[in-house]
């Protein structure tokens, strides 16, 4: 979902970090209100988190790859506003060393994977976690349908992103400038490889950690929301 | 254990295991992400390069490409992996030293 350099034509990439300015300046002031010193550790780690799931590829056989993001994991611990900080540091230093997702894009992808993912994610786990005792198993199910939705969005808006281009920027004879695939074809492909395959693997790795940290540390669970 | 020293345990075994991210896809011949192609690859699948896309796509010439470095394009798995291994490393340095930073900016120091 790391869109690269070259695929948003100039409009799309101006509007999108024109987006994630005010989201990025309001996650500053929130988190600065909200985070206690004590909670940096695990900030960092959420962010570290993120940036190495996005590394373990998954394969459809013969086809394409995907991967988890692990942010709605970041922001169930951490709220969506700190998630979106740890995942935003995690997509520039991919964008910056290994190249990626691309410079340009860096607006785009991190309303994708920064802002819809965590949030979306958050307010799904928070609806079907409501009143959930600290033990519950209903607090293991909402992480992983969080994960699936959260990520799924995500790839949706991607989608659209990409097959916006060829309606915004084509030459006179009907070429492409940017990304060459329309909506139909570009939603469809990332919204159906997510809702097949790779959102469920954000789904487990969401439901298994929350599964792991509700036994073994209940009171991460409890702290921390803004 | 305090937990926070249990992930970051956790946060070295995926570091470990990384190279899976590389090694799985190959075994199954996927190749790369919807959308993530490059110039050539989008000639293969749509005929021509893109205008915008083929000037684009130069602009940011990154340090370790690709999780790999430089110049190692033919090497084996093995040696795509120490890399792949080696860049989380780096990866993950930058990104805590980043979130420490950030942290000593924003975050409340009077509720210890």
């Amino acid at each position: 979902m790391h869109i690269p350099d070259g695929y948003l034509g100039p409009a799309t990439c101006g509007v999108f970090y024109a987006v994630m300015l005010p989201i990025w300046t309001i996650a500053s002031k929130i988190v600065k209100k909200t985070l206690k010193a004590r909670q940096v550790p695990m900030l960092a780690i959420g962010a570290a988190f993120s940036f190495v799931i996005m590394m373990f590829n998954v394969p459809i056989p013969g086809g394409s790859t995907g991967h988890a993001v692990g942010g709605v994991l970041v922001a169930i611990l951490l709220g969506p506003w700190a998630a979106c900080i740890a995942i935003t540091v995690a997509l520039v230093i991919q964008a910056l060393l290994f190249g990626d997702g691309g410079i340009t894009a860096i607006g785009a992808n991190c309303f994708n994977m920064a802002f819809v993912l965590p949030f979306v994610g958050y307010y799904v786990y928070k609806a079907i976690s409501y009143n959930a005792p600290a033990d519950s198993n209903r607090r293991v199910l909402a992480a992983g349908v969080a994960g699936y939705i959260g990520i799924n969005l995500a790839a949706l808006f991607a989608g659209i992103e990409f097959g916006l281009q060829p309606l915004l920027h084509h030459t006179a004879s009907g070429q492409a400038l940017y990304c060459p695939y329309g909506l139909k074809v570009a939603v469809i492909a990332m919204a159906g490889e997510h809702l097949l395959i790779f959102g469920w693997v954000e789904a487990i790795v969401t439901a298994l950690v929350i599964k792991y940290l509700l036994k073994t540390s209940p009171e991460l669970l409890e702290e921390g929301r803004g | 254990m305090k937990i926070t020293t249990k992930l970051w345990i956790g946060l070295g075994v995926l570091i470990a295991l990384s190279p899976l991210g590389l090694l799985l896809p190959d075994h199954f011949k996927a190749g790369d992400a919807w959308g993530e192609w490059g110039t050539d690859g989008v000639k293969e699948l749509v005929g021509y390069i893109p205008q915008g896309l083929e000037k684009l796509s130069g602009l940011w010439s990154a340090p370790i490409p690709d999780y790999a470095f430089k110049g190692w394009e033919g090497k084996g798995l093995g040696s795509l992996s120490f890399a792949y291994i080696f860049s989380a490393i780096v990866g993950i340095s930058f990104i805590v030293l980043i979130v420490f930073l950030l942290g000593k900016v924003l975050a409340k120091k009077d509720d210890y």
